[in-house]
């Protein structure tokens, strides 16, 4: 890819609105929690993917974008955007627990988290192409 | 891989045969520039009526009609006049004279699909379904997953983008929407839209007109470079055996080196210099020849160069290493959203930052090169190359300016092989030089057309009918990448939008765009 802050902005939040949330839906009741109601751990998905759209777009999109202005090709190789994931997730994962007081557990989340970052990732490279066939030369901005 | 194959390309495609069988066009109608109806029956010329002609024939040619088709205009509102029998046969000709025949790789990413307007699944996916073994289905997703960290781009071979045209064509129609023989001239019409002038081609020629209200104009490259000193060397030793250029046939060169040892110059430092020298290694490691190169480099890039820390671009042992012919962000990023933004001389300033004779970075190439420069056969020098003359044997004498010394230094070489490029003048062409010289377009800051950033040429609008083009002729304007397979793609597109507008095809929204893949992907016409 090569998207510009506000193409980032955009990709992140439609992908992560559409197939993250589709796919949360479809995934968190099959995800090993124990005794935890469906309605807890429903709560606990959709705040994740929650979290992970707002801290993206107030600290790792404008990150991203500056460590990509030192690339002479200004592109963003696929590689970065699937290992982003790493990062993203343990601090996604340490908000939930630690600040906003989720009963999260680490292999529950690890699945979900997992993913449903690579199902965004999959939908980055390819299938968003599809639903709008400008997004590529328009540098990641669908609106 | 073989490099004495058979599918080398070595005949150039049909010879622009200008229309001279034909008697000449009335003065009358060459004297006018705006062309009334009245006028064009009056020269019992047939005139044919279709909305919109595209001229080339070409790959930009190819996906205006592609993408007008997922538009939802019909084949018989769309024509293309081209004296190519396939829109792929220049681009074959070019590549394959220049060392990338069907079986090599191009200088081109894996979404970059004329054949696919959406890029996915991509030519990667393609070669990845198409194997029949786990390792090759694997290799290709893995290499575009780690392309630009861990592994070079995947590239698609020549073959695998031209067989992808030849089904995409099939599909849409497009041959039922070509009329093979040379356009002559465009001019507009005094009610609005235009004229082509066409001669077909064959044994009985006929000269026709067609009025369309649209006029896309996609005729690839003017002509082939022959710098001066090229032409000077032809015109006083009269043959072009020892002296050619990259983008013409010159199997000669490779055939006499195999048969006796031989020196060779080589001055350009594109991908057709890394192919011919790859082709010239190749054949000492496979066929014994026994070759020196001498690699001649205006511009001898020492390492890692650019005007700041954000726009420093690789480099080393004289080359410009970059994936492609252009930044990546050209095509769709931020360099092209700037690209878009600016005007005239700051325009100017950021292609002449952004172009550059670049070459990419394979580590196939690279290790061939290094074992070259260690056994000596492969020698770089940073020059630009004086006169050419002919010493004892035919043998060709090269006379270089040293531009880190600066002085004059000489030697010997068996073969001059020049692969610095083709040429964009416009007055090199017949109708692009008569819709300059006679209608009075406008030319941008590099003398290329004057396209908007929508590829439409502002200066030619007639009434209610547009004139667009695509491809090397428009670079200069708003679109660095503009003459490749993704920036063609791209222009059509953006025609395709305005077209849409005026009431000719629909847009392509989410809607619309779904519905067509799913089509494309099943293989039915759009």
């Amino acid at each position: 890819m090569t998207p510009t802050l506000l193409g980032r902005w955009q990709s992140r939040l439609f992908v992560l609105a559409t197939a993250g949330l589709l796919w949360t839906l479809l995934l968190t009741p099959l995800l090993p929690v124990g005794f935890a109601t469906t309605r807890e751990t429903y709560a606990g998905t959709f705040a994740a993917i929650g979290v992970t759209a707002a801290v993206g777009l107030v600290l790792w999109e404008p990150l991203y974008q500056f460590l990509q202005q030192f690339r002479w090709e200004k592109d963003w190789p696929a590689m970065f955007t699937l290992l982003e994931g790493i990062p993203e997730g343990v601090v996604v994962f340490f908000l939930l627990r630690d600040v906003l007081g989720f009963d999260v557990r680490a292999t529950p989340f690890l699945i979900h988290f997992g993913t449903t970052w690579l199902v965004v990732f999959l939908c980055l490279h390819g299938p968003l192409r599809v639903v709008s066939v400008r997004w590529r030369f328009r540098a990641g901005r669908l609106l | 891989m073989s490099t004495t194959d058979e599918t080398r390309v070595s005949a150039p495609p049909a010879r622009p045969v200008w229309d001279d069988r034909t008697p000449d066009l009335p003065d009358q109608l060459q004297r006018t520039p705006v062309w009334t109806d009245e006028l064009v029956a009056a020269s019992g010329i047939p005139v044919v009526d279709v909305p919109f002609v595209t001229v080339g024939g070409g790959m930009g040619s190819f996906t205006m009609v592609d993408v007008l088709r997922i538009a939802g205009v019909p084949t018989n509102q769309v024509k293309v006049l081209t004296n190519l029998r396939h829109p792929w046969e220049n681009y074959a000709y070019l590549t394959g004279v220049s060392q990338l025949p069907p079986h090599y790789r191009i200088r081109s990413d894996a979404s970059s699909m004329p054949d696919n307007l959406w890029g996915f699944p991509s030519y990667a996916a393609r070669r990845a379904f198409h194997s029949r073994s786990v390792s090759g289905f694997i290799a290709p997703l893995w290499n575009v997953l780690t392309e630009n960290v861990l592994t070079d781009y995947w590239t698609p071979l020549a073959g695998e983008v031209f067989e992808g045209m030849r089904r995409e064509a099939d599909r849409i129609g497009y041959w039922d929407c070509v009329a093979h023989g040379q356009a002559r001239m465009v001019r507009k019409r005094a009610a609005g839209g235009y004229f082509t002038v066409f001669t077909t081609q064959g044994a009985r020629k006929q000269r026709i007109i067609y009025r369309s209200a649209y006029v896309h104009l996609a005729v690839g490259w003017p002509s082939i470079r022959f710098l001066p000193d090229m032409q000077q060397f032809r015109s006083q030793h009269g043959n072009g055996y020892r002296f050619v250029n990259a983008y013409e046939p010159h199997e000669q060169v490779y055939d006499d080196l195999v048969a006796r040892p031989g020196t060779v110059v080589l001055r350009g430092g594109g991908i057709a210099a890394s192919a011919i020298i790859h082709r010239l290694l190749n054949d000492r490691e496979k066929l014994g020849a026994q070759t020196r190169i001498v690699h001649v480099l205006r511009t001898y890039v020492e390492g890692p160069h650019g005007p700041s820390r954000f726009m420093r671009r690789r480099g080393k042992n004289g080359w410009a290493h970059q994936g492609f012919n252009w930044p990546k962000a050209s095509w769709g990023g931020q360099l092209k959203m700037r690209m878009e933004r600016l005007e005239g001389e700051e325009r100017k300033r950021l292609w002449e930052t952004l172009e550059g004779t670049t070459t990419p970075y394979r580590k196939g190439w690279q290790k061939q090169l290094a074992a070259a420069r260690r056994d000596g056969v492969y020698t770089t020098v940073a020059g630009v190359i004086d006169r050419v003359d002919r010493v004892g044997d035919g043998r060709l004498g090269v006379v270089y300016r040293d531009t880190k010394g600066g002085g004059l230094r000489s030697l010997d070489a068996d073969f001059l092989v020049d692969a610095t490029g083709l040429i964009g003048d416009l007055r090199s062409h017949r109708l692009l030089n008569d819709l300059v010289e006679v209608t009075g377009v406008d030319r941008n800051v590099l003398g290329r057309l004057d396209v908007s950033p929508g590829f439409e040429v502002r200066s030619a609008r007639s009434g209610s009918g547009r004139m667009f083009a695509a491809g090397a002729i428009t670079e200069g304007a708003y679109y660095a990448p503009a003459d490749s397979l993704l920036g063609v793609q791209y222009a059509s597109l953006r025609t395709a939008d305005q077209l849409a507008e005026m009431g000719f095809g629909k847009r392509i929204g989410s809607g619309r765009s779904i519905a067509q893949w799913w089509r494309f992907m099943r293989g039915v016409t759009p």
